[in-house]
């Protein structure tokens, strides 16, 4: 049995008295692509943020790639992990945003290239190359100079996308990507998306786009009020939702 | 460029559907213009023609060796004293904007005393500090370990006296400046900057206070402007600035209004100095916050110019 990439179980998160999540359990396994739906407010983005620690979860146990997010097991204690132990993790894990939080007094070259300098000290030459090749990838080659202020916002996104693979995550995480995007700049980044899928990343992805779920998903989950309702194949949760929260979102976005 | 008198056209000039409209006329400027004039000639003419006033004594202190060695005290003592603040100010502002009470209080309380004192008072609290510290050291407290020590009065020299005095003082005006400046960075910078594994110190020094330049920079100008006359304060505990210098000359050749005019015109010209460093640093700094450069000042003369000079040629 191969070890899964992330595991939840029973991840529990408040914001002071406001209980966001309420017993999150589910795998993902390696190379699996899992799109999270849900109405607004069900904490789609707050369970995303917990995966890289962004916020540090209450109760149950999240790990990624068989560790720990932000503890160290010893015995039968947990041991907080140094800030510098966590950012090491985070460098692991990609996160793309809804509104793209591109680095703005930085080029899209700079933006790819500044975390694998500062973080992972790649050689300035062998970073640029290498972003060069990611902008490519994504089909920007000729946005190398532009400033972030200078480009559309599928431009920036693909940057954003650009910027986070840079690090050669194993787990990209993906919160409404397109959410902010004209509907005729969406196509763009989810065909980025899509070829990144097909090289079998493993990816968390938070949309509302049903074609694109349908399409690339291997799995579907539907969360509500904090809890995850229904699990399955993109056929099985779309086409024959079993719970009635799930036909009631599915009503609406369809 | 095109000549001189040349009317530049348009590409696409002399297409049929081009407009051809007669420009408005705008005679009420040209009465305000004229005004202006008028009344500046009649000024410049009366402090010109005034005997009284003795421009020839202006002229013979302007470069005074006195004078200049007090316009090198005034700049040194600025940009000393506002390289303390900034640097105070940063430590001050990241402090206030830590979650750990511990942490933010203390630079609270700091920026609280520090505004809340006159700094003349402050200047002249440090010129006297050795009436009641006359010893001074640095070393490890309570264990008895002293790296130097001396007498607070040759440690604590005026110059010292006046730096500490603007430069602490200048701290805690700075800390709420770049407490601003760091707020007005947006959040999803720092989660993007934290996902992607930086660090802390990283975040702010590479992702946040580079944005929040934008910011920090026109007040600080605005604060180094401020200083350089501040600093003539300095002349109460008898540093020889530039205020002090020319009260030693007037104080014996009894011509304040000439030489106050050397001291202003000085402090104008050190001013405008910076008044174009100040532009070229929030043009750095503005980059990629718009699409187009802005202008700099000449492109910007250029095109007024020449704006001028295509109405005069209609
Ligand atoms: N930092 C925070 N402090 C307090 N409450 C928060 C915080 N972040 C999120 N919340 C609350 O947690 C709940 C879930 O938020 P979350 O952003 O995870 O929802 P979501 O499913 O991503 O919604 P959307 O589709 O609108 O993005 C919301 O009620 C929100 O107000
Ligand atoms: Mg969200």
């Amino acid at each position: 049995m191969t070890e899964p990439m992330v595991r939840a179980e029973g991840v529990h998160k408040r914001f002071g008295r406001l209980e966001v999540l309420k017993g999150i359990t589910l795998t993902v396994l390696p190379g699996e692509v899992m799109v999270l739906l849900g109405p607004s407010g069900s904490g789609k983005s707050t369970f995303l943020r917990c995966i890289n620690h962004l916020e540090k979860i209450n109760s149950g146990r999240l790990s990624v790639d068989g560790e720990l997010v932000g503890y160290r097991e010893a015995g039968d204690k947990l041991y907080e992990l140094r800030e510098s132990e966590i950012a090491r993790k985070r460098a692991e894990i990609g996160m793309v945003f809804q509104h793209f939080n591109l680095f703005p007094h930085m080029t899209a070259l700079e933006n790819v290239m500044s975390a694998p300098i500062r973080v992972n000290k790649v050689p300035r030459e062998r970073a640029n190359a290498q972003a060069r090749a990611l902008l490519e990838r994504v089909g920007l080659p000729d946005k190398l100079a532009a400033y972030p202020a200078q480009l559309s916002g599928g431009q920036q996104q693909r940057v954003a996308i650009a910027r986070a693979l840079a690090m050669e995550p194993k787990l990209m995480l993906f919160d409404e990507p397109t959410s902010a995007l004209d509907p005729e700049l969406v196509g763009d980044v989810l065909q980025a998306m899509k070829q990144l899928a097909g090289e079998g990343m493993t990816m968390i992805v938070v949309t509302h786009e049903m074609g694109f779920a349908a399409e690339v998903a291997d799995t579907v989950v539907f969360m509500d009020d904090g809890m995850v309702v229904e699990t399955g194949s993109p056929d099985r949760v779309l086409g024959d939702p079993r719970h009635e929260r799930t036909r009631a979102f599915l009503s609406k976005v369809l | 460029m095109s000549g001189p008198g040349r009317i530049e056209t348009p590409p696409t000039a002399g297409r049929p559907d081009d407009i051809r409209a007669v420009p408005v006329r705008h005679r009420g400027r040209w009465v305000a213009v004229a005004l202006i004039l008028l009344f500046g000639a009649s000024l410049i003419h009366s402090v010109a023609t005034n005997k009284l006033l003795e421009w020839h004594v202006v002229g013979h202190f302007l470069f005074d060796p006195r004078i200049i060695d007090g316009v090198v005290l005034t700049l040194e003592l600025t940009v000393t004293a506002m390289a303390i603040g900034v640097i105070l100010g940063v430590a001050l502002a990241v402090m206030r904007l830590s979650p750990n009470p511990l942490v933010s209080g203390p630079s609270w309380l700091y920026i609280w005393f520090f505004r809340a004192t006159p700094v003349l008072v402050q200047l002249l609290f440090w010129y006297n500090i050795a009436a009641i510290y006359p010893r001074i050291s640095l070393g490890i407290p309570f264990v008895g370990v002293e790296f130097v020590h001396g007498s607070a009065n040759t440690v604590i020299t005026t110059y010292v006296a006046a730096l500490l005095g603007l430069g602490l003082n200048e701290g805690a005006y700075m800390a709420e400046i770049v407490r601003a400046g760091i707020i007005s960075v947006g959040e999803g910078q720092t989660d993007a900057a934290q996902s992607l594994g930086m660090s802390r110190l990283q975040i702010m020094r590479r992702i946040v206070l580079p944005q929040a330049m934008r910011v920090i920079i026109p007040p600080t100008g605005n604060e180094t402007i401020s200083m350089l006359k501040t600093s003539s304060l300095a002349s109460v505990i008898t540093l020889t600035e530039l205020l002090l210098a020319t009260e030693n000359i007037y104080s014996v050749n009894f011509k304040p209004i000439q030489l106050l005019i050397v001291a202003s015109i000085w402090y104008a010209a050190m001013t405008s100095v910076l008044y174009v460093g100040q532009y070229y640093l929030e043009r750095h700094y503005g980059r990629g916050s718009a699409r187009e450069m802005p202008a700099t000042p000449f492109q910007r003369i250029r095109r007024g110019l020449f704006s001028l000079r295509r109405e005069a040629t209609r």
